[in-house]
């Protein structure tokens, strides 16, 4: 078969994929839209369209929240991505973002004698922290096949109550008077890196740049690199694997040490974005954690489309965030994210659909071309 | 004669293949008529289109001489065609009986009558000779007993046409004897059989008439008594199939692969015999061992020792005079050791891997075809098609068909090609042709001795014995995990070697 066919026969399931995506987020927002219409039908087409346009109302401020609220998600939308491609189901994302965030304030308030790398070295002790926190369930996984959806849900809670217990007893991070952590030293922030000239007044900062770079880095792992045809491997077949000749209990491992650092590094840059988010002593899993399985479902576990994933979930997130100039709540949102996740899941569905109706052309084409001769 | 099942001019069409194309199959009353063709002959779609799981586009259906359309199982029930799969469909943490009711069960008042379903059970398992322990759980008991279970599942239905789908593919020689002694019996109880199968000896043995099918097209019937094998493989393939393995003197130099005193305790609670027992041999260059055995004897363990897949409690492997005992499975793959596994699923190949990826699972590392840790794919998509050129593997989309979507025989071909093209010094084939059609089976069984006369150490391990006498220039039996016997296959009868087989004879090591 010659090169350029491999090509066409790739991109077009590239496209059935990116169909049926869009697919899901057109039902979503018919549904988002019906329940605009029962709960308020005055102002109903008003609403639809702030939800679709309200990120665009302040100019570029809008834009810059989307990226600022796109980035941790697209984080940890690519950790369960990535675990999933390599045959893990990281549902432990939030507990790890919880790890990662109270390792980056540790580091954004202790160590202020670092200057100008401040932020990076507070953002990578966020990465290493969620990757130490996602080694246990690897461990297990690997050595005694335990499955890592159990130890990863245990482990969220384990996180979330030690990151309180840590916060409440560490004199240095914790703020008394509110009960959440004290704000990090303004060299910690994440630098700006001209963004907010571009975005003026929005929250934007250079974390969004950190992320598609990461982004583009896991992509290429998983694509081009031997080790990603390991870790891949292994996730789709162990026994194979180690016949192979991989070892698949580091392959494991190391898969989920890599998911637990992208979303540590989500937890960082939350909290080192200076907008005013502290980690609250409360006994509440981090959300982020659990928007990245919808990111992931929705990019279709493809880094790529993890990206564009987050950055639709953001956008209409900030575009829910205006629904409150009308009479609805912006939960109405959260259906509408719900109900588009939901659909993803149909995506083999509608796949099938789609290569149905294919066959049935082609078949159509072959039979006229019959006909003619 | 009448005919109890016709089916006259089917034609199947699936898109871009003709799987069956005015196909012609009549079977009498009480007789077993084998069903012969090649994987992807269309013998499934055939019997899935008896069964009404598919519509043909154009034939008829005719049972007892009636036309018939045949929607889905439960008519073919209905008619009385009953059909045991190749892969049994059976629940296994229920009973033996509650399988054979399942589906059928009488109720009174809401509750399972289960009294007279069992005498019933018993009496057609003591008619037709199929002992089973309807309390036994399906799980707890050998693929031979299943099989049993599917027969009974189809007779307590009353079926008088009974399918049996490449039945003996998963059981060990004993166990054949034992079904074709069943199909006979139930033949002269006036049920009708079909009996699906590529291997010709089976067919000799049981079948009073035989349909050949090749490329979704009717080739034609013969009597089978009248017909010798090698016209009937001809009729299959398409061409003059040899039988026979040609193959020179072996001219075993150097020692290879030298196992010492090898032992793997069994870790299960309650078993004190040694999974492998003290095992000791060698393998030469340029020749062919062959561990000979019925399945279960230890030769999976022995193999996964060799390989190092699994751990061993005691002993050595040598190859080439180096200790391999501790090494890593990656360090073996790449000084010398070639594997062909037992099962291809589990071993072989990450089915939802592309050809191209599999083929260079065990070389992706090297510098050949990666640089700097990232994959060369140019030169990983050249050698992947130079292999599929060169062993004729088949695919729908060529280097990036999903494994997945090939058919067994051209998945094996894969392994086969990857594990010979790679350089070692010792091959480790593990039943190399099971589930194969004759001619995937004379192609690899040619690759074996080529590369025995190119100068590499073979050890085959084989459960068929017309494989191991045709093929080795040594054979070793194992029984129990240990070595019983070494025989020299022009010296041994095939008679001989089924009694060290089975540990009624024990000869000198």
């Amino acid at each position: 078969m010659s090169a350029e066919k491999v090509k066409d026969k790739k991109s077009g399931n590239g496209s059935v994929g990116v169909i049926s995506s869009i697919f899901a987020i057109i039902v979503g927002l018919i549904v988002g839209f019906i329940i605009l219409l029962i709960s308020c039908p005055n102002e109903a087409v008003g609403g639809f369209v702030t939800i679709l346009t309200g990120a665009l109302t302040h100019g570029t401020k809008g834009l810059g929240d989307v990226l600022y609220q796109a980035t941790p998600i697209i984080l940890t939308g690519l950790s369960v991505a990535f675990a999933f491609k390599t045959g893990l189901f990281n549902i432990g994302a939030s507990g790890q973002v919880i790890v990662g965030a109270f390792a980056s304030v540790t580091v954004g308030i202790m160590c202020k004698s670092l200057g100008g790398v401040h932020w990076l070295v507070a953002l990578l002790a966020s990465a290493v922290a969620g990757a130490l926190w996602a080694i246990i369930p690897g461990l297990f996984k690997a050595v005694f096949n335990v499955s890592e959806v159990i130890s990863c849900i245990m482990m969220n809670y384990i996180g979330m109550y030690f990151v309180n217990y840590m916060v409440k007893k560490t004199p240095a991070i914790f703020d008394n008077m509110r009960n959440q952590s004290k704000p990090v030293a303004s060299t910690a922030n994440l630098p700006k890196a001209g963004l907010d000239k571009i975005f003026a007044g929005s929250s934007a900062n250079v974390g969004i740049i950190i992320a598609i770079i990461v982004v583009i880095i896991i992509y290429i792992i998983l694509t081009k690199t031997t080790f990603g045809f390991e870790l891949k491997a292994v996730g789709l077949n162990r026994d194979a694997s180690r016949y192979a000749g991989i070892n698949e209990k580091k392959s494991i491992i190391l898969s989920m040490m890599i998911a637990g650092a992208l979303s540590g590094l989500a937890g960082g840059m939350i909290y080192l974005s200076g907008t005013g988010k502290y980690i609250e002593v409360v006994d509440v899993l981090c959300d982020e954690g659990f928007t990245g399985i919808s990111v992931a479902l929705l990019g279709l576990s493809n880094p790529i489309g993890v990206l564009f994933a987050g950055l639709f979930i953001a956008y209409i997130t900030t575009g829910g965030f205006y629904l409150q100039l009308y009479s609805f709540s912006t939960e109405i949102i959260d259906i509408i994210i719900a109900v588009i996740i939901y659909f993803s899941a149909f995506s083999l569905f509608v796949k099938n659909v789609i290569a149905k109706i294919k066959v049935k052309k082609e078949l159509k084409a072959e039979s006229k071309e019959g006909g003619n001769k | 004669m009448d005919y109890i099942i016709e089916m006259l001019g089917i034609t199947k069409e699936f898109p871009g293949i003709i799987a069956n194309d005015n196909i012609t199959l009549q079977v009498k009353k009480g007789e077993i008529h084998a069903l012969l063709g090649e994987n992807g002959a269309g013998k499934s779609t055939l019997m899935s289109v008896l069964f009404g799981l598919y519509q043909p586009e154009k034939g008829i259906i005719k049972i007892k001489g009636k036309e018939v359309k045949i929607n889905g199982p439960l008519d073919a029930n209905e008619l009385g065609i009953g059909m045991v799969h190749q892969h049994f469909k059976l629940v296994h943490n229920f009973t033996v009986l509650q399988n054979i009711v399942l589906g059928i069960e009488t109720v009174k008042g809401g509750k399972l009558q289960m009294k007279e379903a069992r005498e019933k059970v018993i009496a057609l398992s003591n008619k037709y000779n199929l002992a089973v322990d309807p309390d036994a759980l399906i799980s707890d008991i050998t693929v031979g007993m299943q099989q049993r279970v599917e027969i009974l599942k189809m007779l307590y239905r009353d079926n008088d046409i009974l399918i049996f789908d490449e039945p003996t593919a998963v059981l060990t020689p004993q166990e054949i004897d034992e079904l074709m002694k069943v199909m006979k019996g139930l033949a002269d109880e006036g049920k009708s059989i079909i009996f699906i199968t590529h291997k010709l000896n089976e067919i000799k043995a049981v079948a009073d008439r035989c349909s050949v099918l090749r490329r979704g097209k009717y080739i034609g019937t013969v009597d089978v008594k009248t017909t010798d094998k090698e016209a009937m493989s001809e009729m299959m393939v398409g061409r003059k199939v040899n039988l026979v393995v040609e193959k020179g003197e072996a001219k075993p130099t150097d020692t290879i692969l030298e196992v010492d005193n090898l032992v793997i305790k069994n870790k299960k609670q309650g078993h004190t015999k040694n999974l492998i027992n003290n095992i000791s041999f060698n393998v030469r260059k340029g020749e062919i061992v062959c561990i000979a055995g019925i399945d279960g004897n230890g030769q999976t363990e022995l193999v996964q020792a060799i390989t190092g897949l699994m751990p061993i409690d005691s002993g050595k492997v040598f190859l080439n005079g180096e200790d391999f005992t501790n090494k890593s499975i990656r360090y073996r793959n790449t000084h010398g050791m070639s594997h062909i596994p037992e099962d291809r699923h589990k071993h072989g190949l990450v089915l939802d891997y592309t050809l191209a990826e599999n083929i260079v699972l065990q070389e992706y590392f090297t510098d050949e075809f990666s640089k700097a840790g990232f994959l060369k794919k140019d030169s990983i998509n050249k050698y992947a098609e130079k292999l599929i050129d060169k062993f004729d593997i088949r695919s729908g989309q060529g280097i990036i068909t999903k494994c997945r979507s090939m058919s067994g025989g051209n998945q094996q071909k894969a392994i086969v090609a990857r594990e010979i093209t790679k350089k070692h010094d010792l091959l480790l084939a593990v039943q190399p042709t099971r589930g194969l059609d004759v001619g995937a089976i004379e192609f690899i069984h040619k690759q074996l001795v080529e590369q025995r006369d190119n100068g590499s150490a073979v050890l085959l391990v084989s459960l068929e014995l017309d494989e191991v006498m045709n093929l080795s220039d040594r054979i070793l039996v194992i029984y129990e995990g240990e070595i019983v016997a070494e025989v020299d296959p022009k010296k041994v009868s095939i008679k001989e070697l089924g009694l060290y087989m089975a540990g009624s004879k024990k000869g000198e090591k």
